[in-house]
């Protein structure tokens, strides 16, 4: 049943549903693709029998006529996800063995609404890296291939990069992401697929590895805007267990669903448009602003006059709050342990040398310095007070308009080992993802095109707050018009 | 203000992180570099702004004080490296 992998999550939803076809055929056509990709490097664990398990529990509730939203779905999680007895290493050798007893809200949020677990996907170590390239497993290869003869391996984008990889290669019709900077929406860009991050704290943080506890937020990655509809209403909901979670009811964003955007003014952030940025980006701009056009939205020229501070701001917030965050991994509760020289101390720091990668090192070294005594006002203050501009700025920004239209990235997919000597270059790839996590927005990714090579671009839009149907919305315009229908060719 | 190899020998300890001559020398100069970079936040005029703590609007909830779960010390000690007679085990602190 191998074409059962081509079909969007909606079409086998409704096909299951119809008995067109069973959730076992679902379940084993998504393992044996799973099985034969492992070139990709895009699972580090998977979970056949569990995605087994919930298809026979969704045929038999079939016969029962007590069907849930997800009945007959397997998906593909993030490794960032606590799932309970399975591998959950947020991409760290740290990490490595780590089966937590317990489920994450958004993955039992998952399960109760029926969806099985394809296997757990690989991702930069702790969600620190926009190449997938930090991970203790290695870097994922994107399915997608430059179309100039050569054979360059290419990222398929971070810190989700097995999830978007997943998808893009037919390895899960749906996934879970997390986003602090862009880690849904640039790594979905890059793959040809759509992801949106959901306002911060529609979807319960308890139980997702801590990296930037104040811009975390997960979300989920799927071939179309629908897909994505379905899955972040089954993710979403209030909970007690996360302080930061939101107490609103879920909307049911795949009922809203309408690509007629009358009466929407489309906000055109003219500090979007960044020297050195390539002309194909920008012409796509265009023409997401035409599409829109055509779907009835009228433009307006907005100004977010602090965008280019976003990024030095961001760079500051999350080493800051994940050099605290990770302070938990010391060797005693969970994960590995290096005795090292000199008592608990020297085992501390003995276990966090061997159990963190470079990037995760070096981020905590920047965390700890702006948080150290006498430079936490002169940076981490600072930048708080610069992310409270920016969170006006757009406050000011929806005034005059209901929706932002930007590019999702400032290039394609780029080659394995081309930014990795280089830090800084590499957390420019979140210039434009990185000032709507900021300000706790929701955001999504839709694929607009191809570049000359062959590789998917993609277009960002940023909503007001709790406005994911809005976002969603102009999305489906955007795919209704784009016609993005190309996929990588089969190689793995 | 750049960093120096004892500067970012100091912060490696208040972080926990045992690192070699080599590792320290090398994040001297990537550190100074994405410190200098993040510098340009100087530039912006916050007087008067109160720092951002909560992105989206909303009072912190306070959970009623009260046990709803308890009796799970084997499944919170699963995971330990070391476990010993129902307690996490560590090197010994005290001669």
């Amino acid at each position: 049943m191998a074409e059962l992998t081509s079909l969007t999550l909606a079409e086998l939803r409704d096909g299951f549903r119809a008995g067109t076809f069973s959730a076992r055929e679902i379940a084993e056509g998504y393992n044996a693709a799973v099985a034969a990709s492992k070139t990709l490097n895009a699972y580090t664990v998977t979970t056949p029998e569990d995605a087994l398990a919930a298809a026979d529990t969704a045929d038999s509730d079939r016969q029962r006529d007590a069907l849930m939203p997800l009945s007959g779905i397997p998906l593909g999680i993030k490794d960032l996800f606590a799932t309970a007895g399975t591998d959950t290493t947020a991409g760290s050798n740290i990490l490595k063995g780590f089966k937590p007893p317990y489920e994450s809200t958004v993955t039992a949020n998952l399960r109760r609404a029926g969806a099985g677990m394809l296997g757990k996907l690989n991702m930069d170590e702790f969600a620190m890296g926009s190449s997938n390239e930090t991970s203790a497993y290695g870097p994922v290869i994107s399915p997608w291939k430059r179309n100039d003869g050569g054979n360059a391996a290419l990222t398929p984008g971070g810190s989700s990069g097995g999830s978007a990889a997943a998808v893009a290669a037919g390895l899960a019709p749906g996934v879970t992401g997390t986003d602090t900077g862009g880690s849904i929406r640039q790594p979905a860009a890059f793959t040809g697929i759509s992801g949106i991050k959901p306002t911060y704290g529609r979807c319960s943080r308890w139980g997702i590895v801590s990296f930037a506890s104040s811009l975390d937020q997960a979300g989920p990655m799927a071939r179309t805007v629908r897909d994505c509809a379905i899955l972040l209403e089954a993710m979403a909901g209030f909970d007690p267990k996360d302080s930061t979670s939101l107490d609103f009811p879920v909307p049911n964003w795949e009922a809203g669903l309408s690509s007629d955007l009358k009466g929407k003014r489309i906000g055109i952030p003219k500090e979007y448009r960044i020297d050195g940025v390539p002309d194909e980006i920008n012409a796509l701009w265009d023409r997401g602003i035409e599409w829109l056009k055509d779907a009835g939205a009228e433009p307006v020229l907005i100004s977010l006059p602090h965008t280019k501070y976003a990024l030095p701001t961001y760079y500051i917030i999350a080493p800051a709050e994940a050099s605290s965050n990770l302070a938990r991994y010391d060797g005693v509760r969970y994960g590995i342990r290096e005795e090292g020289s000199g008592g608990l101390e020297g085992m501390y720091a003995a276990t966090r040398a061997a159990g963190f990668g470079a990037e995760v090192k070096r981020r905590i070294m920047i965390g700890t310095y702006v948080l150290s005594a006498g430079f936490y006002d002169a940076y981490f203050t600072k930048a708080q007070r610069v992310r409270a501009l920016i969170k006006q700025d757009f406050r000011k920004a929806f005034e005059s308009c209901d929706l932002i239209l930007t590019p999702t990235a400032p290039s394609a997919a780029f080659g394995l080992n081309e930014k990795m000597s280089d830090p800084l270059a590499m957390y420019l790839n979140d210039v434009f993802a990185v000032p709507a996590s900021l300000a706790g927005l929701p955001a999504m990714s839709v694929p607009g095109g191809l570049d000359a090579q062959g590789l998917p671009l993609g277009l960002h839009l940023i909503g007001n707050e709790l406005d994911e149907q809005g976002v969603l919305n102009a999305g489906l315009a955007i795919e209704e018009r784009a016609g993005f229908t190309a996929r990588p060719k089969k190689w793995w | 203000m750049s960093v120096d190899t004892a500067t970012v020998r100091h912060v490696a300890r208040l972080a926990r992180l045992q690192m070699s001559d080599a590792e320290v020398a090398a994040l001297v100069p990537e550190l100074n570099n994405i410190l200098g970079w993040v510098e340009q936040l100087a530039e912006v005029n916050t007087d008067g702004v109160e720092p951002l703590t909560a992105v989206i609007d909303q009072k912190l909830r306070l959970r009623d004080d009260v046990i709803d779960d308890g009796n799970v010390r084997d499944a919170v000690l699963l995971n330990a490296p070391d476990a010993q007679h129902g307690f996490f085990a560590v090197p010994k602190v005290i001669e």
